[in-house]
């Protein structure tokens, strides 16, 4: 066997799901469809940590939210990543919604969220949050509710997770699973995998990948989510604003990010395509609505980008956290909203199931390193330090991004970090070059140009986000010059 | 789906040119009649020999770059010293395109004289010091 | 951490900042430039296209030589610059800090500061283009760069959203490259650019300019593949069932500029309508001892615009420190410039009463395109000013020099309101009057 464990996935599931086993005594590697991890529902996601009072009881993601609220004090200190506990609020713009705050309220306080009040003074609301609409007749206040950048979180789980020997395959599309005597083979594009254990972590594809090793059949919707972004310093917000919650979701909320913009929604779509992340005139039309019933001032002229996401909806409506009568393949699938909260619970539900239900003896490695080095940011040294930090390696000293005042240093950083960046959007989710209002229009070419120097590939081969996202295809010569004598190795190749 | 850069399908004897010299854009309509050139509704002198060029010889500043060794950038920006025959612009941009110069280069250089045997010549448009 | 002190220290050495060092040296004065890219001559440098020069030189030149002159007389008068070097924050006592990798991190000290950072383009998310979002969306400066400066194509076939002079000038360039431009599509009824680039650029190609229509989706999940444009009613709103499918690997965009207000806002100038800071008549922003000039205070469409606006702002920071004592005295009595009617902004936003009798610069856009109109320049009802002009549209800025009769203008004047009016209008005023 090549491997204990293979994670099928590097989404934050299958991140967090490879580190938390990172820990034990275990061969394991992660295969990932895409040129990087963090690139499915994780990217496309709200960012937010929920309080755990939303969920209905009969719901295990309830209890799983709940747990895994609490993990993340732990994880933050260990693992660097942006998040704050800022504190969320469920608003409350007619008098017969107070009665569902009242219920969201006793049932969360019973069930372990922390201090669950409910706000009717006006002047304390606006206190709160003087964004907020003046029609709030009342809010529900989760103090334990936070914000966190989710690719961020998820490539320190990754980072993590490699440092404790996880080993990542990107671009490996698994396309094929068979039971082999006492495990897995699973087949990608370029090789081949054993092991004795398989876990299913992929997303969108969580299904098919379970009935290609012809394990439990369940099915996965996808369910779409616009969204759009604004302007650093055109509006600030305290606190994660939500509307009371429709049967589908949890409505289009008005967040801060981590880094200090400003985004609203996102609606849900109920699609046919899995890979349909187009946003529509309508979808963003729908959350700009939705979002000025919270914040009538919303900067409608800072908007910088407009995106969507998908989450997998089980059938269940539920996590399908399981082992399958395939005996060594789990299923770590239908993590929708609030998955992310819950990672470190499904992850330890993981752990359990290989305990209790695999029969695994996990042995803690002797070696294993919990901590992962917060990267270095210019935007967190003083000038003096700034200044030493320049002499030492003068890539500090050169602005690549201007936006967000990302020097060389942190993008060669990002590209050569464990699990690092092969792809534009790959150091753009990593270090934010090209996240800011001019979104890379300056930044781009010399993105490209450290991408190429770094992972000495030609320019012209640098990529968005892997395969098929080239964004040069030529040199420039006629093109009927360059098609007919197809050498275009001139001195413009660099 | 209006399309209002419509090549004007009229003879070769009458064209309606818009004029350029100024914002105000003049539709200038000229015609040969009997091989006298007629034109009517330009807005001023200057627009008036616009549109008598632009319908007996219209012509063109071609800019466009050209691939250089050794320079501190790859490619140089050069163009023709003077304007060209419109009809011959595709073959002069093919001819620039293909050939390679070697820097150090200061604007104004001869690049390629005589090009296409026009009289004219085609120069840099700046200075390319060599890669350091 | 190794500081400097300067006379007057100028942010950009595109065609705004080399024009304002320039003369701001010629006055006598210790100036130092400071450039983030590695050589001089800014986004000048990536428009190869002639139709420079006409007004600075008197003859039509490239972008590239245009610019070289200027490089080529800041070498001449030994004006000292920094290039690869980022200012990351300007204070109110105009100290700034800027960081390259050979000096690590910089503090200069100036007693005048000249903003001249340019402009940028408006991106996707700005205009909030719906669909994919793959590879092979380029704002047209972003394409101009690779195709101009590093010699490589970012696609075969193109379709332009927005008619605006880059991406007219960059759909002929593609052109004469072999590449196919598809479309230009405007959201408006009429260009954005000037219609010598719609006829020479355009119209010469046959390249069809579809007015009253926008991009309503970006098809291809990796690299585009193809848009869908809808036209569009009065309000900007996509007509239903109007939609149309044009295949192509690349988008650019030409849907206007911005200036580059990032250093500006750190530095607590004051911003006005147009995203350039608040100037007075000397283009000193509301931080005393700051000027702007070029892109950076307004977009121009000619650099010869920019070259003559940095030449005042070079001067009026000469003057500025020269007679530093005098200036409280001045700066007491503000006239407020309002735009009023069928005026998008105007430039400056403020005019010293004491300089009313000095030769005064007016920038202004119109909103909306008209013919025979009237230019006026009013202190309530009364007209101070008036010019007749047969056509305005916004792509062309329109200036206004004038001085003021000390008489003209009424001592307690506060505030001046410049309006752009049908002629036909001003007669009906005149008769009530």
């Amino acid at each position: 066997m090549d491997y204990d464990v293979i994670i099928i996935g590097g989404g934050v599931t299958g991140c967090c799901i490879a580190r938390t086993l990172s820990r034990y005594d275990l061969k394991i590697c992660l295969l990932e469809k895409e040129a990087d991890i963090a690139s499915g529902t994780t990217k496309g996601n709200s960012g937010v940590v929920h309080a755990g009072y939303a969920a209905d009881r009969k719901y295990k993601k309830r209890e799983f939210c709940i747990r895994g609220n609490k993990l993340f004090d732990q994880a933050y200190k260990e693992l660097n990543f942006p998040f704050k506990r800022i504190g969320t609020l469920v608003v409350a713009l007619e008098e017969r919604q107070i009665k569902d705050l009242v219920y969201k309220r006793n049932y969360g306080t019973e069930d372990g969220v922390p201090g669950l009040e409910i706000i009717i003074d006006k002047n304390r609301i606006k206190q709160i949050e003087p964004q907020l609409t003046d029609k709030a007749i009342a809010v529900l206040h989760a103090p334990s509710g936070g914000i966190i950048s989710p690719y961020e979180f998820t490539f320190a789980l990754a980072e993590n997770a490699n440092m404790n020997g996880v080993e990542f395959f990107r671009e490996h599309e698994v396309i094929g699973i068979n039971k082999i005597v006492a495990g897995f083979e699973v087949k990608t594009k370029p090789r081949k995998f054993t092991s004795r254990i398989v876990i299913n972590a992929a997303g969108l594809y969580s299904a098919e990948i379970s009935r290609m090793a012809g394990a439990d059949t369940f099915e996965i919707y996808p369910r779409r989510g616009e969204y759009i972004l604004f302007d650093k310093n055109s509006i600030h917000l305290n606190k994660v604003l939500f509307p009371m919650p429709t049967r589908l979701s949890k409505g289009i909320l008005v967040s801060p990010t981590i880094h200090g913009h400003v985004f609203i929604g996102p609606n849900a779509d109920n699609i046919l395509d899995i890979e349909d992340v187009s946003t529509t005139i309508r979808g963003l039309k729908e959350i700009l609505s939705g979002g000025l019933k919270l914040v009538p001032n919303l900067p409608l002229n800072a908007a910088i980008r407009n995106f969507a996401g998908l989450r997998a909806v089980s059938n269940t409506m539920d996590f399908i956290i399981e082992a399958t009568e395939m005996v060594g393949f789990v299923n770590a699938a239908g993590i929708l909203s609030p998955g992310l909260t819950a990672i470190f619970a499904i992850a330890e539900e993981v752990v359990r199931i290989l305990v209790e239900d695999l029969g695994e003896e996990l042995k803690e490695k002797e070696n294993y390193n919990s901590y992962r080095p917060k990267p270095e940011h210019l935007s967190d040294f003083t000038k003096m330090k700034l200044n030493q930090k320049i002499k030492e390696n003068p890539a500090w000293g050169r602005i690549i991004c201007r936006c967000e005042t990302i020097p060389e240093a942190e993008i060669v950083n990002a590209i050569h970090s464990p699990v690092g960046a092969t792809t534009v959007d790959g150091i753009k989710f990593r270090c934010r070059a090209g996240m800011g209002r001019c979104q890379g229009g300056f930044c781009k070419p010399r993105v490209m140009e450290i991408l190429s120097r770094e992972l000495n590939i030609p320019y012209k081969e640098v990529t968005k986000r892997g395969k098929g996202s080239h964004y040069l295809i030529n040199n420039v010569l006629c093109i009927e010059l360059t098609e007919d004598k197809k050498e275009s190795k001139g001195v413009t190749e660099k | 789906m209006s399309e209002s850069s419509k090549e004007d399908k009229m003879s070769e004897d009458k064209k309606v040119i818009r004029c350029t010299v100024c914002p105000t854009g003049c539709e200038i309509t000229v015609e040969n009649v009997d091989g006298e050139v007629k034109i009517r509704g330009f807005g001023c002198k200057r627009g008036e020999e616009y549109a008598k060029e632009e319908f007996s010889a219209p012509q063109r500043i071609i800019t466009a770059t050209m691939r250089v060794e050794n320079g501190f950038l790859p490619i140089i920006p050069v163009r023709t010293e003077n304007p060209i025959p419109k009809e011959s612009v595709f073959d002069i941009i093919r001819e620039i395109s293909s050939i390679k110069v070697k820097a150090p280069i200061k604007v104004g250089d001869i690049l390629i004289k005589n090009i296409h045997d026009l009289g004219i010549n085609v120069i840099a448009s700046r200075d390319m010091p060599i890669k350091t | 951490m190794k500081s400097l002190d300067v006379d007057i220290a100028v942010i950009g050495a595109g065609s705004a900042g080399l024009g304002a060092a320039i003369e701001a040296k010629k006055q006598g004065m210790d100036v130092l430039i400071l450039e983030r890219n590695d050589e001089l001559g800014g986004i000048t440098l990536q428009c190869i296209h002639n139709g420079f020069g006409l007004k600075i030189f008197k003859e039509e030149i490239t972008g590239p030589e245009y610019i070289q002159r200027f490089i080529d007389e800041v070498k001449e008068l030994k004006i000292p610059y920094k290039l690869d070097t980022m200012v990351i924050e300007i204070t109110e006592d105009k100290e700034i800090y800027a960081v390259n990798k050979k000096e690590g991190l910089l503090k200069i000290k100036a007693k005048a500061i000249i903003l001249a950072m340019g402009c940028r383009e408006k991106t996707r998310g700005a205009i909030n283009i719906p669909g994919f979002r793959p590879a092979g969306v380029y704002t047209a400066g972003q394409a101009q760069r690779f195709v101009n400066i590093e010699g490589y194509l970012p696609g075969k076939t193109y379709v332009i959203l927005g008619s605006g002079d880059i991406g007219m000038i960059m759909a002929r360039r593609l052109t004469w490259l072999g590449c196919e431009v598809k479309a230009v599509v405007e959201i408006k009824s009429y260009v954005s650019g000037l219609i010598r680039n719609q006829v020479q650029c355009l119209e010469d190609y046959n390249i069809p300019l579809i007015l009253n229509h926008t991009i309503t989706k970006i098809h291809g999940k990796d690299r585009v593949e193809g848009i869908t444009i809808s036209s569009v009613d009065q309000n900007w709103d996509q007509i239903v069932g109007s939609d149309e499918y044009i295949e192509c690997d690349s988008i650019l965009l030409s849907v206007g500029l911005l200036p580059e207000n990032e250093l500006t806002t750190k530095a607590g100038a004051e911003l006005s309508t147009n995203g350039g800071p608040v100037v007075d008549n000397y283009l000193e922003t509301t931080i005393d001892g700051i000027f702007a000039c070029g892109n950076v205070l307004q977009v121009h469409d000619l650099v010869d615009n920019v070259s003559a606006e940095a030449k005042r702002a070079g001067e009026n920071a000469a003057i500025y420190i020269k007679e530093r004592s005098n200036k409280e005295q001045i700066k007491k009595d503000l006239i407020k410039i309002v735009p009023g009617i069928n005026v998008g902004y105007v430039k400056p936003d403020y005019v010293n009463f004491s300089n009313l009798e000095n030769l005064l610069h007016f920038h202004l856009r119109v909103k909306e395109p008209d013919r025979d109109v009237i230019i006026v320049i009013k202190e309530v009802n009364k007209i101070v000013y008036q010019r007749v002009r047969s056509f305005v549209i916004p792509s062309e800025m329109i200036e206004i020099r004038t001085k003021f009769k000390s008489e003209v203008i009424s001592p307690n004047c506060r505030e001046l309101k410049i309006e752009v009016l049908p002629v036909s209008l001003l007669e009906v005023i005149d008769e009530v009057e």
